[in-house]
């Protein structure tokens, strides 16, 4: 069963087009990854679904509902949370505070819940707690609780991005690159993650450089190249594609990539 | 521990005015004004880091709200003072609506703005303002027969006022509402894609700052029993910002530490006569060198928060 569906996406900057007509369908409790070489629009693709940019043509459909051109804090609120390519954590924040702002969506207090914390806003901010600790065991970052997020490498400023991601508990979660900046051991680690969270039933969409990650991790490969969707099916089936060896070591990428 | 420094600073120094009594409890009295007004500003410039020149509008309605209905309507100085609060706040949600949509310096410029525009009423609408001649003969604070008239009797008031602002800031700060403020200033695009409606929470921090800036302009005309345009003009907004930036913007002890030692260098310096205004603007220049994250953060490794 499909969660997410593209169809005929386009975007447009000016004279480039950065994704053109694309469709495919993400499969429910499945991982998906997105690959293709540099400028062949994932990140837009992503951009687009997430509603950081409306598309110029084309429909998002998440469970069954149009997104197409809602805000991202709408299209959190359904469900589908993303996380960046290039990190963007609350870098003055804790690492613990930082997850905790993911729960923002399952939490209610407002300003009477602060001044006054009565009983139900100190069980909430327990809950918020437990929460947040739990989700940094989960990407083995429960020792850093209290350093600032700013103070981590770059490989566990992902990985607590993604925890914060999952602190909206997303019934879809977009992963920008989450193998950028890993050593091999890390990204090995990160592969038994992600395969984790698809299990705890939370579908996966993600885009990644790393082919020994998307391999191993995904279910399904959808490639682009161009702004155009070269082809999708299984890992096995996408690398032994003539289209996608020629994209990737084809003439066509020398010189753009 | 060394976390306690700056709140034992604080304590000591109104303590000792508290003491003493006199022109010292006098300048420390204006002082915990001016922290109830920059605790406000620390909410929508330090934890949600937006700018705003413009929050002495909020505290001249608050102050005049106070004038006007205690004077010509003989109301208490307590509803009126309420009165001015909710005022403020409704006039802030009327103006932050469209400005807040507005991203930096069009925010500054747009917020400036108002509060020239508010400069430019409390001058002109004299029948109720009574211009540059101002309002005097504003009753003291007090509910009924029981008024608070002694320079301590006043600072207790304002000391207890004070420290509910700071409590009110602090639990903010460790709150699902203060969590989406700091999440606005880190990277709004992170915030919303983690469903946090940016727009409504630099609103709601917005109306928040504006009640703290009239609850302060309101406090003042009460103390000192006379309110003019001049009280809320353009120096406050520099005096407030420079409380903010040297006590420790985002910080919950840094407007009581900002506004205590801005209030009082001057103080210090009138030995200088001649050289005061140069003592002082030399003393606040290396305190922005040696403490750039604002004095209040010199003591602490790392901010403790829950």
């Amino acid at each position: 069963m499909s969660i997410l569906r593209v169809e005929g996406l386009t975007r447009r900057f000016g004279g480039l087009v950065a994704v053109n007509d694309v469709t495919f369908d993400v499969a429910a409790g499945r991982i998906t990854a997105v690959i293709g070489p540099n400028g062949a629009g994932k990140t837009t693709l992503f951009n687009l679904i997430s509603g950081a940019m409306p598309p110029s043509e084309g429909r998002v459909v998440f469970d069954g509902r149009e997104i197409t051109g809602l805000a991202p804090e709408a299209v959190a609120r359904l469900g589908l949370v993303r996380t960046f390519q290039l990190v963007k954590l609350f870098s003055d924040l804790t690492v613990l505070e930082n997850v905790k702002i993911g729960t923002h969506l399952h939490a209610r207090g407002g300003l009477f819940a602060a001044l006054l914390r009565p009983g139900w806003a100190r069980e909430e901010e327990r809950a918020v707690a437990k929460a947040a600790a739990d989700l940094l065991d989960f990407v083995g970052l429960g020792d850093l609780a209290d350093l600032p997020a700013a103070g981590l490498s770059y490989g566990r400023q992902r990985l607590l991005e993604m925890a914060r991601a999952l602190a909206a508990r997303p019934r879809l979660i977009l992963l920008d690159e989450p193998a950028a900046g890993l050593n091999a051991e890390e990204s090995a680690r990160l592969s038994a993650i992600i395969r984790r969270i698809a299990a705890g039933g939370t579908t996966v969409l993600l885009i990644e450089h790393d082919m020994t990650l998307v391999m191993n991790t995904a279910d399904e490969v959808v490639v682009l190249d161009f702004g155009r969707k070269v082809t999708q099916g299984t890992p096995h089936e996408v690398r032994n594609n003539p289209d996608v060896i020629a994209a990737y070591l084809g003439g066509v990428e020398i010189g753009h990539g | 521990m060394l976390g306690a420094v700056p709140w034992v600073f604080a304590a000591g120094l109104v303590g000792y005015a508290l003491v003493a009594g006199g022109y010292m409890a006098t300048v420390v009295s204006f002082a915990l004004i001016y922290a109830v007004f920059v605790v406000g500003l620390n909410l929508f410039m330090g934890f949600t880091a937006q700018v705003s020149f413009g929050q002495n509008a909020f505290a001249a309605i608050g102050g005049y709200s106070s004038a006007v209905l205690t004077t010509m309507f003989g109301w208490e100085p307590l509803p009126a003072m309420l009165t001015g609060v909710c005022g403020a706040v409704l006039a802030a949600l009327v103006v932050g609506y469209p400005t807040l949509r507005l991203k930096g310096h069009y925010l500054a410029m747009a917020t400036l703005a108002i509060g020239l525009i508010t400069y430019e009423i409390t001058v002109e609408w004299q029948s109720v303002t009574q211009g540059y001649m101002g309002i005097s003969g504003i009753p003291p604070l007090g509910l009924g027969k029981w008024t608070v008239t002694s320079d301590r009797g006043q600072l207790v008031v304002l000391i207890a006022i004070v420290a509910l602002s700071l409590f009110a800031a602090a639990r903010i700060r460790a709150s699902r509402l203060g969590r989406a403020f700091f999440a606005v200033a880190g990277s709004e695009e992170a915030a919303r894609a983690l469903g946090i409606d940016v727009a409504r929470y630099k609103l709601a921090a917005f109306l928040l700052s504006a009640g703290f800036a009239a609850l302060a302009g309101s406090l003042f005309v009460h103390v000192v029993g006379f309110v003019s345009p001049e009280v809320y003009g353009l120096h406050m907004v520099i005096l407030s910002f420079t409380m903010l930036y040297v006590g420790g913007i985002g910080t919950v002890a840094g407007p009581l530490i900002g506004a205590l030692i801005v209030s009082l260098l001057p103080e210090a310096f009138r030995g200088f006569k001649d050289y005061q205004d140069l003592a002082y603007g030399v003393a606040l220049i290396l305190l922005l060198i040696y403490a750039p994250r604002g004095l209040s953060t010199l003591f602490r490794r790392r901010e403790a928060r829950s």
